[in-house]
């Protein structure tokens, strides 16, 4: 125990437990308000046993207790009080669900005005077992989690530990369960027994928790012997190995498609699009630092140019019809053209400025598209439609899993670029911007070709993304070309890490692919998507997979507390607006 | 390095000026066409000219946020489009009490009033909320991190009012006090008009008087001014900056019931094509001056209401009114290349240089 916390009263002592319980209580009864549990609540986890609803609930007390005990520096309090602290903080947060199902019981009158706080949210908070036994429930809930990872921490033992991961990996089966279904579609024995109409069925759920707990358990016997065994393979049996594995993954990405059928492809060739607009934005914003909020109008030049091109639509004044593989190169020379012709007139303006700037580029050119005044040539708001599937020779890519393979050979060249740039003398000169133009320039960097550079390709990337896209979807409206798409990618790549090529495949899967599997989670996308920023740039700026050198710019910033700002990324902004 | 980049004339300077020439050569031809089409009487300019004069003001209202907030943080407050949006959306619900039980029309005055407080109550809270919890831990990062927790938390903001209060357009109710209009000759403003622009006009004069002679607004300005030495003259920074956060707040919220009654509908997205009007109008004046803002407003908002019909009507162009957020959006992008200090000149900007 820490002598210095003898000598402070006991209600001092729980205060920083209470502080972090109200606050867990705070998001909880958050989410509850704005029917995010509710919603959540239909899916089904285990059938019949939890929903997602109060899974989300149970994870929320588990993270309260978690933070009650977080100390700085990254430790965890570990000792015998760290139960009470965790339990304190768990009791704390049910307390708050508990006021907010009074409220509910007392004033269902406050449905007109928060439309989300609905009977069926308190059926769903009580457990439908009425106020007080509901609420009994919830506390001892949310006391006997914090309790149980304060003890956790205080002893952690492996048994324990295995359980957890077990429970947890079970509980991701679950939800992953829309995935798995199609993809044991072909061993209809197995999900048979592994599922219920939705979410695993009891029978299933506890199946999966012995296998995998066995799993682990061999793992945690045997686990070293094996590692050893593989190391003491001769090298060339080593390299044989991972080859057939290398080998495998890329028979299971070309396959992917056909295993997960029409609507999963769909979503890959999404996450596909999304990551050539992210590799793009990767340029500007994450090696040359210039935030562009308007990205997604080199998106829509790409998709314009495709339809306006290749239409066979007589509603649009001039259609040649050209063919695909015609219009591609086009559409990536107009993009970059676009890229370039935005480029001119923002670069003297720096940071703030520069995002506006771009983000009123990217409403004009929406607006522009939506306009009556070039409806002749753009369709106005009804767009442009009847543009043709590419063709390869005689095979027409008409659905999404054909798309799948057109993205990905995208996917590949562009990364491949983008790697072989980040590199180069170009990229190095972009990374010298991003840190502070005025030394970049007096080293020699022409600041007006660097940075056109970075917008031209930039912009080709997603001009190419939007030549597929238009073509995959046949039709194209303006309106699929809003600020959200900018924000949506911007967001990406935040989350994987700006700057690093696998952190946008990874932020482009998670932050497009993974929604889609929860279709209820549509409402609360963007309400996700900005709680993530914050939280990211609040917590771990550098992204989930950080790219080396910019975690080092921004590590400088938190080590020195009362520093002046540095002048990476965008440097700082000396006169506003004006190099 | 800054005075070789300006003086030096290179090809980058030819493009943007034949860019900016060729714009300003169509809104001449297009305004010249238009008037010579003799479409339109005195009277109609008017018209255009008071409903614009009732937007600006909203816009300048909303600009002083920006403006207040960029003077001491130097931080665009992406999310003041919320904070304006938050306040009328969750008056709303207090005004369509009222207005169904009558009261609205037995105590008008008292009623509207009540509405006011009630949204400037939200808008200031939730101006602080993001104050303390998405900027404040990020001082001293660098530019690009709270730029971007600027917009997480628009976008948070904007879908926690969804979830709270639904995703549907919500009609504030109609005040018969409101009804009717003024006429002097070829003048008609009505009276929603006439409060507007009063209202914003008494705002922006009290929040002048407020920043020139409180000491809180001396505070403001010594803060605006250099952080390090404010403190040091015992200013608490931190406070200052709440205070500006708020002030920002109540005048955002304000505006948003103004805004409300003009257009009648609320809906949590309403704040986006304001806010970023607003945020061109705070550029316009020269974004850290206060008196700039409100002119820009003004002055955005005749533009706006005027430009679409004068511009590019003479040119055939079909719908033009289509083009009025384009109009304003244009105008941002040329401000901000021409004359990013703004009309009004950097009186705080300049400073800190």
């Amino acid at each position: 125990m820490n002598p210095a916390m003898l000598n402070v009263t006991p209600r001092a002592k729980f205060a920083p437990a209470i502080r972090v319980g109200a606050l867990g209580g705070i998001i909880i009864v958050f989410m509850g308000m704005i029917g995010m549990l509710e919603t959540f609540s239909k899916r089904q986890i285990i059938f019949g046993v939890l929903d997602m609803g109060h899974l989300i609930i149970f994870v929320v007390f588990y993270l309260t207790a978690y933070f009650a005990l977080k100390r700085p520096h990254g430790q965890v309090e570990r000792s015998q009080q760290g139960r009470w602290h965790g339990g304190v903080a768990g009791l704390v947060n049910a307390a708050s669900l508990v006021v907010l199902a009074i409220i509910l019981t007392i004033l269902p009158a406050i449905r007109n005005v928060f439309v989300n706080m609905t009977p069926a949210l308190l059926e769903l908070i009580t457990f439908e077992k009425g106020l007080a036994v509901g609420s009994i429930l919830l506390l001892i809930a949310g006391a006997g989690l914090g309790a149980f990872v304060g003890y956790y921490f205080y002893r952690p033992n492996p048994i324990l530990r295995e359980l957890l991961f077990t429970i947890s990996l079970v509980l991701l089966i679950g939800l992953l369960q829309d995935l798995l279904r199609v993809t044991f579609q072909y061993i209809p024995f197995l999900s048979a027994i592994l599922f219920e109409t939705s979410g695993l069925s009891l029978f299933g759920a506890a199946l999966l928790f012995a296998i995998i707990l066995g799993g682990f358990e061999q793992w945690r016997r045997r686990g070293d012997g094996w590692k050893a065994r593989y190391n003491a393979l001769p090298t060339p049996k080593r390299k044989q190995y991972s080859r057939t594995l290398f080998g495998f993954l890329i028979a299971v990405v070309l396959l992917l498609p056909w295993i997960l059928g029409l609507f999963f492809s769909e979503i890959l060739v999404n996450v596909g699009l999304f990551v050539l607009m992210g590799l793009g934005l990767n340029i500007v914003v994450g090696f040359a630092g210039l935030l562009d909020l308007g990205y997604v109008a080199f998106f829509a030049i790409g998709a314009y140019t495709m339809g306006v091109l290749t239409t066979l639509s007589p509603e649009i004044a001039f259609h040649p019809g050209l063919n695909f593989w015609i219009i591609l190169p086009f559409a990536l020379v107009i993009s970059v053209f676009g890229g370039i012709v935005l480029g001119v007139p923002v670069l003297r303006i720096r940071g703030d400025y520069l995002a506006i700037v771009t983000l009123g580029f990217g409403e004009i050119i929406r607006l522009l598209a939506l306009s009556d005044a070039l409806k002749p040539y753009f369709g106005g708001s009804r767009g442009i439609e009847a543009i043709p599937k590419p063709f390869i020779g005689p095979l027409e890519l008409i659905g999404p899993q054909q798309m799948y393979y057109l993205v990905i050979i995208g996917c590949l060249i562009v990364a491949f670029i983008a790697l072989r740039l980040k590199n180069s003398r170009l990229g190095r000169a972009w990374m010298a911007i991003r840190e502070d133009e005025d030394v970049a320039q007096s080293m020699g960097i022409d600041l007006v070709k660097t940075k056109l550079l970075a917008f031209g390709i930039g912009a080709s990337f997603a001009g190419i993304g939007g030549a597929i896209f238009a073509s995959k979807l046949g039709t194209i409206y303006p309106h699929s070309f809003n600020l959200i798409i900018s924000i949506n990618v911007l967001a990406l790549l935040i989350i994987g890490g700006m700057g690093n090529i696998p952190g946008v495949i990874i932020g482009s899967l998670v932050l497009v692919g993974l929604p889609e599997l929860f279709r209820e989670f549509e409402d609360y996308r963007l309400l996700v998507y900005g709680a993530v920023l914050v939280i990211m740039m609040l917590a771990k700026p550098e992204g989930l997979l950080p790219e080396a050198r910019r975690a080092m710019e921004l590590e400088e910033f938190r080590h020195t507390d009362d520093a002046v700002p540095p002048e990476g990324i965008t440097g700082t902004l000396k006169n506003p607006g004006q190099a | 390095m800054q005075k070789s980049l300006a003086t030096r004339f290179t090809l980058t300077d030819i493009f943007i000026y034949i860019l900016g020439g060729s714009i300003i050569a169509l809104v001449v031809v297009g305004s010249i066409a238009t008037l010579a089409t003799g479409l339109y009487g005195p009277r109609q300019w008017i018209d255009f000219t008071i409903t614009g004069l009732t937007l600006g003001s909203i816009y300048s209202l909303i600009a002083l946020g920006y403006t207040l907030v960029y003077g001491i943080l130097r931080m665009i407050n992406f999310a003041h489009s919320e904070v304006f949006m938050s306040g009328p959306l969750t008056a709303y619900f207090l005004a369509d009490a009222m207005g169904k039980s009558g009261y609205l029309d037995e105590n008008p005055v008292l009623g509207i009033s009540l509405i006011f407080i009630l949204a400037i109550a939200v808008s200031t809270i939730v101006a602080v909320l993001v104050e303390r919890i998405a900027y404040r831990p990020l001082r001293g990062a660098p530019r690009l991190v709270p730029l971007i927790t600027a917009i997480g938390a628009s976008f948070f903001l904007q879908y926690a009012f969804r979830g709270f209060f639904g995703p549907n357009f919500k009609v504030y109710p109609e005040m018969a006090i409101l009804k009717g209009a003024l006429v002097l000759g070829d003048l008609k403003m009505s009276y929603i008009q006439i409060l507007v622009i009063v209202a914003a006009m008494l705002m922006m004069l009290g929040l002048n008087l407020f920043v020139q002679y409180s000491k809180t607004g001396k505070a403001m300005r010594a803060v605006a001014e250099d952080k390090e030495t404010a403190a040091l003259m015992g200013i608490n920074v931190d406070r200052i900056i709440v205070t500006t956060f708020m002030l920002g707040g109540a005048l955002a919220g304000a505006a948003g019931v103004l805004y409300a009654l003009v257009y009648t509908q609320v809906q949590f997205t309403m704040g986006f094509v304001p806010g970023i009007k607003a945020f061109t109008a705070a550029v316009l004046g020269g974004i850290g001056n206060i008196p700039g803002a409100m002119l820009g407003g003004l002055f955005l908002g005749v533009v706006e209401s005027l430009g679409p019909t004068l511009f590019l009507e003479g040119l055939q162009v079909p719908a033009p009114y289509q083009l009025r957020d384009a109009v304003a959006f244009v105008m941002l992008v040329l401000i901000l290349i021409f004359r990013p200090a703004g009309i009004l000149g950097e009186r705080l900007t300049e400073k800190k240089a």
